[in-house]
């Protein structure tokens, strides 16, 4: 966080000030550890054996924070009897199909609901990354269920947590992340001791957490500490992503992500989503408890912004204007898709993608094989460039006159040079004021985007075709101003805050809206940004003239609410769990939630409200129900459904790896994505033969000085002068192994790519004891490109493509590689180092590794909800 | 120069008699920086704005002169930043003057080595023409079983995290009513 997030590292420091102890885990010595009460070296990829062994050290020694966890958790629900453990399955849960790689999660569900929640088969829900849906609501399931308040049935969540956890002891945890033990329980023993009625805890992280096949189910494993803790909903609690780039929050709330529509409704898929109702029933789940109950109306009112006067209830909205989803149409099914010849234009908008995605080399060789590119960016950077300067024309792979990519490079404007909103990391935004105007022909996104499709729009008027209504139809007149007809982002903010349609008035919440037409609403978590027709986002009122909270200071979503679900930062009563904790509570006199912050909970509802028989929406919802937009009202230590890879979070070793899985036969995430297409691979791990081939571990992150894929750093000189050089972090014993010299050259190889690196040996890197063997790790920085003031190879050439089953994000925090001393070779001599080594390997192109690797006991039955495509790769 | 000023001019007894007693600051002044002016301080105006790096979201002033970025400088009144700004930031104002910024519409044509200049306007109508052409060739209507497809798989487009809230929401509004579903961005990655 120091490394990567400097300025927000500075509360870190005050809250160690004031008594914090902090605790750093990093395959990689930082300047967090430097300042750390305490540094926990850990093998890339296992993170889950290490927070599992926390879980199962609160749960031996009854160290959860009982009133909490009973009132605020599900852990006295009772599961399904048809449910059955990775303990019983050698790594795998019950209802596993290992024609699709996939879980039916029919025995997964609250006893009583096997048929009627959840999801059922996940295959599909894999291919739309469904998963992403739940940032800002929990998953479907019925809401009155079975519990025993003792927790001692045995089919309680709680007991289940028990046995699921029970061997993720000291030992094991020493064992698979090689964490010596006695680190360990310094770190359980302060997580616990700093959790409960007086003291809270946080959790940090950051991509080093999500860029895993395994990436959701990290997280996962923190939110069942904290939730078991106590920690969620109060002041100095929570799990804290600590995200990447200045918007990236927002453009997941608005998402520019293909199975995304704003505020998380899904984009429709063609077999499940053929009609509006459907549609929407899918996200509401008729009778289900929370505010995701009227989803009718976010739906209704996000297709009136978008189709103005030509929606109306008579045709739902529009809704058949809005293109439908078959299967993965992610951005690495898309690479894979280019170099198969299948898109025909490419737009970038300020991303590099030959440079900051993982397998640059099939990035580059997708963008050499399309009609056409356009890169919108500050600078000219490598995505720009790869048919002129990328490392495949130095090995003849792409030739310049043989390359058909007709390429665009359009200049941007800079955030000085525009007016809008950024959201940070912790969902707060803030405008911008526009300082200058942009430089020659830079303009911003709003500009190039209002302007091509009122060309479009203007091409196509009278225009027959079905095809082109949903642009006809399109609202899109929004007031310009200025000597280039800047779109005014007022307006826009205005409409993404909602209005009323009659009368123009802007929204003051998402309560609001309506599913009748009469209110259009273009992000519905956002309602309130424009209450009152002020810009809320634009208040700067000083932090010295307000308090700690700083709820005057822009406006964070929903409702300009600084902590989610802060209803639990008081007892099931109403009361603050302490005075030095209180943050919301209840005001019998005043008959109203009060309190810092504004609260998570309806306003006027007693802690003592029942809902009554046959309650849905946010009526079901109990007073004492903190977890409001859930589905049963609860903090989910079990997952019934939404999770696609397991209710409980399991440990797997990385796609790539030395070691076979200590802890199950299963050795990887058995519903991982996985890509068989020829350009792709995966570096053989146990129980595969010739994984020493790649014997070592490398992880990547990111420097001080740099910005992710440079574009924004390697072309500044002061930022290019603190950090001129791509290098490679080895310890001292890696070093002498390898033969590497301080200062002097490394390459590294794996089934991809062969990169080379300056050597700088350090003991920020440790060797770590693992299962009885010593395994190396290897620190890079993924900055570097073949452009700008300061160049050098790119880290993320050397990994494959493998995803997150529930995000289909990349596993691009850890893999196998090989490291020789010396510059690498240079021109085809390159390619033939590679294929060297994959024929040692046993890389067979297009081959598919081993998904599964323990005998599957409970195979799923029959489910005819399912597709039975293997993974289906090519949608 | 009397004594008295000479003496005065001394760091080290402004340090022991002034303000300063660690000499890190007024004592250490020069006469020449004493009669400098901040850049800051004669700006024609101040934006108040937020660094386009990472996500923590710092406050920044960006002071303009003549209608040219000065100086951008950490907002104390942030209660996120407090003020402060990390060295990439920092670097803020040479990000966006560095000279190294494109500003001009390039283009390159296919199986050429070399870029060419193009008109802006120029540019706009050309993406327009491929856009329409993208979506004629590769447009689906319905799926085998008759039911709504309205997309393209013919167009990708990846970026939006550097955005702005208002740019992204109509990116994916303009996408969305072209039928083009293949949008992504950085929170993929
Ligand atoms: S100044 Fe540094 S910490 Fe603050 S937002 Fe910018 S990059 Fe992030």
């Amino acid at each position: 966080m120091a490394e990567a997030h400097p300025v927000g590292f500075q509360w870190v420091m005050e809250a160690k000030r004031r008594g914090a102890k902090v605790f750093h885990v990093d395959p990689r010595f930082t300047r967090t550890s430097a300042v750390a009460d305490s540094y926990l070296p850990i093998r890339a990829g296992t993170d889950i054996a290490l927070l599992g062994g926390v879980v199962r050290y609160i749960l031996d020694n009854e160290l959860d924070f009982r009133e909490y966890v009973l009132a605020y958790t599900n852990a006295a629900t009772i599961v399904s009897e048809q449910f059955a453990d990775t303990e019983d399955g050698d790594g795998l849960f019950s209802g596993y199909d290992p024609n699709t790689d996939s879980y039916v999660q029919t025995s997964w569900q609250y006893a009583g609901h096997e048929a009627d929640s959840g999801s059922g088969h996940t295959a599909k829900e894999r291919d739309s990354a469904a998963g992403l849906r739940h940032e800002s609501h929990g998953a479907q399931v019925h809401g009155q269920v079975q519990r025993d308040e003792t927790l001692q049935h045995p089919r309680c969540v709680y007991q289940i947590l028990r046995r699921h956890f029970a061997r993720y002891t000291p030992e094991m945890v020493e064992r698979v992340c090689g964490i010596p033990r006695e680190k360990f329980l310094e770190l359980a023993r302060a997580w616990t001791e700093n959790s409960g009625r007086d003291r809270t805890g946080a959790l940090v992280y950051s991509v080093g957490w999500t860029q895993h096949s395994v990436g959701v189910q990290y997280i996962r494993t923190g939110a069942i500490i904290q939730l078991l803790l106590g920690n969620m909903g109060r002041p100095g609690g929570g799990i804290l992503a600590l995200r990447g780039h200045a918007s990236i929050q927002g453009s997941t709330d608005i998402p520019t992500l293909f199975n995304l529509l704003p505020g998380y409704l899904p984009m429709p898929h063609h077999a499940d989503h053929p009609t509006f109702d459907e549609w929407v029933d899918s996200i509401r789940h008729p009778g289900q408890k929370g505010f995701w109950g009227n989803a009718r109306a976010y739906a209704a009112s996000l297709l009136k912004a978008y189709w103005g006067d030509a929606a109306t209830p008579d045709n739902d909205f529009c809704y058949d204007h809005l293109p439908r989803m078959t299967g993965d149409h992610g951005t690495y099914q898309q690479v894979l898709n280019m170099i198969d010849g299948k898109v025909r234009g490419y737009f970038l908008l300020g991303q590099n993608p030959a440079v900051g995605s993982a397998h640059g080399r099939a990035q580059r060789l997708g963008m050499a094989n399309l009609d056409w590119l356009v890169v919108r960016d500050l600078f000219m950077i490598e995505s720009a460039t790869f048919w002129k300067n990328g490392p495949e024309v130095a090995t003849g792979e792409i030739v310049p006159t043989e390359c058909r990519t007709e390429v665009f490079f359009l200049p941007a404007a800079s955030h000085v040079e525009k007016e809008g909103t950024f959201t940070q990391t912790q969902r707060l935004l803030q405008w911008r004021e526009k300082a200058v105007e942009p430089p020659g022909d830079a303009r911003s996104e709003l500009w190039f985007f209002y302007h091509l499709g009122r060309r479009l729009r203007e091409r196509l008027a009278g225009s027959p075709h079905r095809r082109d209504r949903a642009l006809l139809d399109l609202a899109w007149d929004y007031p310009t101003h200025g000597p280039h007809d800047e779109p005014s982002a007022e307006a826009v903010l205005r409409e993404i805050n909602g209005y009323d349609v009659s009368t123009g008035r802007p929204l003051a919440s998402f309560a609001e809206a309506k599913d009748d037409g009469s209110t259009a609403v273009g992000c519905w978590i956002y309602s309130g940004v424009y209450a009152d027709g002020v810009n809320q986002a634009a208040r700067r009122r000083s932090r010295h003239e307000q308090d700690w909270v700083a709820a005057q200071w822009g406006w964070a979503w929903p409702a300009n609410r600084r902590i989610l679900y802060n209803r639990a930062s008081a007892d099931p009563q109403g009361r603050p769990w302490s005075e030095r904790k209180k943050y919301v509570w209840w005001d019998p006199q005043a008959g109203e939630w009060t309190g810092y912050d504004v609260p998570d909970f309806e306003k006027t509802k007693p802690p003592t409200y029942r809902p009554p028989q046959g309650a849905s929406g946010p009526a079901a919802l109990a007073g004492d129900d903190p977890f409001v937009m859930q589905a049963d009202g609860k903090g989910w230590l079990y997952a019934p459904s939404g999770v696609l890879d397991g209710p409980l979070p399991t440990h797997y070793e990385p796609a790539e790896s030395p070691l076979r899985n200590p802890l199950y036969g299963q050795q990887a995430n058995p519903t991982r994505k996985v890509y068989a297409h020829p350009v792709n691979s995966v570096n053989p791990s146990p129980p595969q033969e010739h994984s020493q081939v790649f014997p070592y571990v490398f992880t990547v992150s990111r420097l001080t000085e740099h910005h992710t894929a440079g574009a924004m750093s390697r072309t500044v000189r002061p930022l290019a002068e603190l950090q001129p050089e791509m290098f490679v972090e080895v310890s001292p014993e890696l070093a002498a192994e390898a033969g590497l010299t301080h200062l002097g050259w490394a390459h590294l190889v794996s089934g991809r790519a062969v990169i080379e690196a300056k050597v700088l040996v350090t003991d920020r890197l440790t060797p770590l004891r693992v299962d009885g063997r010593v395994i190396h790790q290897l620190w890079l920085p993924y900055h570097f490109g073949y452009e700008g003031l300061v160049t050098g190879d790119s880290a993320n050439d050397l990994f494959g493509i493998t995803l997150d089953p529930n995000v289909l994000i990349q596993e691009s925090k850890v893999g196998t590689c090989d490291v020789r001393p010396g510059r690498r070779p240079t021109g085809p001599a390159l390619r033939d180092l590679v294929e060297d080594y994959r024929r040692r390997a046993g890389i067979v192109p297009g081959d598919r590794p081993p998904t599964v690797t323990t005998p599957v006991l409970r195979p799923a039955g029959r489910s005819d909800d399912g597709p039975r495509e293997k993974g289906a790769d090519h949608a | 120069m009397g004594l008295r000023t000479f003496i005065a001019g001394w760091p080290v007894y402004r340090q022991l008699t002034g303000t300063d007693p660690l000499g890190r600051g007024a004592a250490a002044q020069s006469g020449r920086s004493a009669g400098l002016t901040a850049r800051t301080e004669t700006a024609d105006r101040v934006a108040r704005s937020v660094c386009p790096y990472c996500a923590v979201g710092c406050g920044q002033r960006v002071y303009v002169s003549d209608d040219r970025v000065t100086q951008i400088e950490g907002d104390p009144d942030s209660p996120i930043s407090r003020g402060r700004l990390c060295p990439k930031g920092s670097a803020s104002k040479s990000l966006v003057t560095s000279p190294l910024r494109q500003t001009t519409v390039r283009y390159r044509r296919p199986y050429s080595t070399e870029w060419e200049d193009l008109d802006l306007d120029t540019a706009l109508d050309m993406i327009a023409d491929r856009v329409l052409a993208a979506r004629e060739q590769t447009w689906e209507d319905v799926d085998s079983d008759g039911r709504p497809l309205h997309r393209t798989l013919g167009i990708s487009s990846l970026g939006g995290a550097t955005l702005d809230n208002e740019e992204n929401y109509l990116i994916k509004k303009l996408f969305t009513a072209m039928g083009a579903l293949q949008i992504e961005n950085q929170a993929r990655i």
